[in-house]
């Protein structure tokens, strides 16, 4: 076991943690922010994605040792209230069925929305190729990422 | 968990349960145990006896504040029922939407049914939610009238508050709450409902109400369960099925890191119950498996090994070239019609055993003490999981409290108890609570499967092109089990044909047969079981003999369907079909879809298929593109469905449909697994691929069409026609006929 000193949504947390423990299950048994999904273990469905100076990472697949002084940013900090342009979206359009999934989806997304405010559906594809969604919401997906860009277009005019 | 302010996060505090309890006892106006401010707002707790609440039956309580807070008894596991059967509370009641809080109710008889199975929970609870929500707007106008000394017929009820239409005067909903909560409940049958007309909320678009917890990561899920001192387990089954436990290193994984206790759990034959296996308990989730890592188990596999895919097809094969062992239909003269046919079509269509693969893996948390069980599931039916707990682990129903919590995914998966079992059983030997958690894998090789099944046809046309005969040799699998001291096949569920089944009953000439294959491989109920997959079975053979015949695919089926309206139900489990309500979806999603009006080239085209399931009425043209090397693209879905009089939240029934149109295209293009040995060979998502975003259709146009019938669920009932369509309309493009499923098996390449 070993001690380390994480900057989680902003904040610095402590754990004791074997090295080779993923991040993923630091987050949720140690730190109390389930928000970040379990799925298949193997970086194969995006459900535990974190960004980890602002790339999307999959927590299942990070051992605890490799994070260091990165920013680990969860859906417990994209935005506490909800008010994140993904988050309204989402809301809005009711993407969710189960929404197990979304968590994940949401962090990709966000990411992408960084590096491309206006994505088309192909790029959309692209870069959320490594989410699943098992309930298959993915035209909500979609739909919800083009009215993010939208919101985050208007927040700006306004600014 | 800790207390949390949202009501619609499952809160399994003791004031939680108190309350629940508390309300168990209530009759009309009691006063209820524990009570939270709406969203945001600082927690208040109501102290029992201090104030007193609205509260004209166990799903409706109004406080003096005036907050409306609903429970939904039934699982949400993604269906959307936790925020539509609260709205047709809503709807009579004439309460805002804004004012309603959502309580996930527990398994609790007060509630009635709690099984969410079968897009049942809708048609078995709309009617009397209507009533719960009149009845209590019924009082609320009482107590304002006996306010004002007018009378009940000068009084309505809108917007939360009842009004006195001459004077103008009002009153909120909770300054009426303490009256109304001294009234008698009026009968049921003697408030008045609404005219359906005037709804305001119901066919509206509501948003899921845990949607803001979901998109800010909120503990939502049963794998998000959290209590004082709970320890985490994890636990290894045999990969070979029914397989026992031998011996296992306990010693040694017992003194690894972070793990409590290690034990072998002798189980019980129940392929769908608690099978044995080697429990790890530990402190961290993490710690349990990482210490499964270094488990080594001898297992008695049993004659399971023996069992492979390979084997069974060749077995269906054999099978085929005899008559069915069980005969469920036989119409008209079958031989006759066949020896006097102008033409005959054969096909053999099979389709592998597949996962259900919810996103959430199983978990169940569970706190035995004092003889007690307390559990935390989960689930889509949490009765089969208080009994099967029961029955297994010999505690009293009485003595199991079981919290229903929200599902990952079900799609039938949670309707078993399996995990529950093993969450209790691992309990009953650890001293504090503990959450077992299953890997994918896991979920992947020990889930109750749809299963495969093979399906030889034959039909007959006349000179005209017309269908003179059907004859179906179903090919399916079954458990050995012991039912009343007897040793019975059963077959798997959704793995047995019924005599009634589309087109028996339509078809003169009409043998229907199956002969069931034992097998130890655990089958359990799979979104719309037995349609899933027979709508693609029936749907491309009769495709196949439209374009036999020389005839349009859809003016073939309507001709089949006929012109009467009510088709009665003949066998055992036949129901009266409506063909009217078919013909009108199906006409409709032809005219919607331009069918036989649009123009394709070679390597696009369009298929029509419709399925009636779950008593919802279904049809759809799909519009793909194969390229010539075989890539297949679905450009378009066109779906027209009758679930109705009326659809409760617009935006949960198109979000089923939508996702039912993905799902069904997902499992027909991908779903498989293989059996070698006994066991299943996938493992995880790299070999049990899920359809991702590029695969998912462009556009999907959803249309409801209203009848006068019974409203009912929409869980299911879109995923049957897809996959036919689908494939007709890839046959439609290249000529290429799908008969194996995935899709993946047929070489779709072209010239």
């Amino acid at each position: 076991m070993s001690l380390y000193s994480l900057n989680i949504n902003g904040a610095t947390r402590q754990v004791e943690a074997a090295p080779e423990t993923p991040l993923l299950w630091v987050l949720r048994d140690q730190l109390e922010l389930p928000g970040t999904k379990f799925a298949c273990g193997v970086g194969t469905c995006g459900a535990c994605t974190v960004l980890l100076n602002g790339v999307p990472a999959r927590a299942c697949m990070t051992p605890i040792s490799t994070v260091g002084r990165k920013q680990v940013l969860t859906i417990e900090g994209l935005d506490p209230n909800g008010a994140h342009p993904l988050q309204k979206a989402w809301q809005e359009l009711d993407v969710p069925q189960c929404g197990y999934c979304q968590s994940g989806q949401i962090m990709t997304a966000a990411a992408l929305l960084k590096e491309n405010p206006n994505p088309s559906d192909a790029e959309i594809d692209d870069a959320m190729a490594g989410n699943l969604c098992r309930c298959a919401t993915y035209v909500r997906i979609r739909a919800g990422i083009h009215r993010a860009a939208e919101i985050t277009a208007k927040q700006k005019e306004g600014t | 968990m800790k207390p949390d302010p949202d009501l619609s996060t499952p809160n399994t505090g003791p004031d939680r349960r108190s309350f629940m309890r508390q309300s168990l006892l209530g009759g009309s106006g009691l006063v209820l145990g524990f009570y939270l401010q709406p969203l945001g707002a600082a927690d208040v707790i109501v102290k029992p006896g201090a104030t007193a609440g609205f509260k004209p039956n166990a799903f409706i309580h109004i406080s003096e504040q005036g907050v409306v807070t609903l429970v939904s008894k039934q699982p949400e596991i993604g269906q959307g029922i936790k925020t539509s059967l609260p709205m047709v509370i809503a709807e009579e009641l004439e309460v805002n939407w804004k004012d309603v809080r959502i309580v996930q109710g527990d398994l609790d008889p007060a509630y009635g049914g709690q099984s969410a199975g079968g897009s049942t929970s809708t048609p078995n609870n709309y009617n009397n939610f209507l009533k719960l929500g009149a009845t209590a707007r019924t009082m609320l106008i009482q107590a304002a009238a006996q306010t004002w000394q007018v009378s009940v017929s000068e009084c309505v009820a809108a917007n939360s508050a009842v009004q006195h239409l001459h004077s103008q005067r009002s009153l909120g909903y909770g300054q009426l709450a303490a009256k109304a909560a001294t009234l008698p409940v009026p009968a049921a049958d003697a408030v008045q409902l609404k005219n359906p007309k005037d709804y305001k909320l119901l066919g509206t678009r509501i948003g899921g109400v845990d949607n803001l917890a979901i998109v800010t990561g909120k503990p939502l899920f049963g794998i998000d369960v959290r209590l004082p001192g709970m320890l985490y387990a994890v636990y290894e089954k045999c990969p070979a099925f029914g397989g026992k436990v031998i011996s296992a290193n306990l010693e040694a994984i017992k003194a690894l890191p972070g793990v409590r206790d290690a034990f072998v759990i002798d189980g019980t034959n129940n392929l769908n119950g608690l099978m044995p296996g080697v429990a790890i308990v530990a402190e961290t989730t993490w710690a349990a498996m990482s210490a499964r890592r270094q488990l080594k188990v001898n297992w008695d596999e049993g004659a399971v090994v023996k069992q492979s895919w390979d084997g069974f097809v060749a077995q269906a094969q054999s099978l085929s070239k005899q008559p069915g062992s069980v005969p469920l239909r036989k119409d008209g003269d079958p031989a006759g019609a066949f020896a006097a046919a102008a033409k005959t079509v054969e096909a053999a269509y099979s389709y592998p055993f597949i996962s259900h693969a919810s996103f959430e893996p199983q978990n169940c948390t569970a706190w035995y003490r004092d003889g007690a069980l307390e559990l935390w599931a989960p689930t889509q039916n949490p009765a089969a999981g208080q009994n099967l707990v029961a029955s297994t682990l010999g505690i009293a129903k009485e003595k199991i409290t079981l919290h229903i919590i929200r599902s990952g995914g079900g799609f039938g998966r949670r309707l078993s108890a399996d995990y529950i079992v093993e969450a209790a059983a691992i309990a009953q030997r650890v001293g504090a609570p503990v959450k077992l958690t299953w890997s994918r894998e896991d979920d992947l090789r020990h889930d109750h499967y749809r299963a495969g099944g093979f399906h030889f046809l034959r039909g007959a046309l006349d000179g005209k092109g017309q269908l003179t005969a059907w004859h179906n040799h179903f090919v399916t699998f079954a458990n050995r089990i012991m039912r009343d001291g007897q040793s019975v096949l059963q077959p798997g569920s959704g793995a047995s044909l019924s005599g009634d089944e589309f087109p028996g009953r339509w078809v003169a000439n009409c043998l229907l047969e199956q002969t069931p294959m034992e097998c130890g491989i655990p089958m359990g109920p799979w979104r719309a079981p037995g349609s899933n997959v027979f709508a693609w079975v029936f749907h491309s053979f009769i495709d196949e003999l439209a374009h036999a015949a020389g005839r349009d695919p859809l003016e073939f089926r309507l001709e089949l369907l006929g012109n009467k309206d009510i088709q009665s139900g003949t066998g055992e489990r036949g129901v009266p079909y409506n063909v009217a309500r078919m013909r009108k979806v199906l006409t409709e999603v032809a005219a919607k879809a331009d069918w036989g009006r649009k123009k394709f080239p070679r390597g696009q085209g369009q298929g029509i298929a419709f399925h009636f399931s779950h008593r919802g009425y279904v049809a759809e043209v799909a519009e793909v593109t194969v390229t010539k090397a075989g890539e297949l693209k679905v450009d378009r879905v066109v779906v027209v469905t009758d679930i109705g009089s009326q659809i409760v939240n617009l935006s949960g029934a198109e979000n089923q449909v939508q996702g039912s149109v993905i799902d069904g295209l997902g499992t027909l293009m991908f779903a498989e697994l293989d059996i070698e040995r006994g066991r299943i060979v996938q493992r995880n998502f790299s070999d049990y691929p899920l359809l991702r975003f590029a695969d998912a259709p462009t556009r999907i146009d959803v249309h409801f069409v209203k009848s006068d019938q019974p409203v009912t669920g929409l869980g299911e009932p879109a995923f049957p026609p897809l996959a036919p369509a689908v494939c007709n309309a890839i046959f439609a493009a290249t000529g290429k006929r799908v008969r194996q499923l995935p899709l993946s098996r047929t070489d779709l390449s072209w010239r």
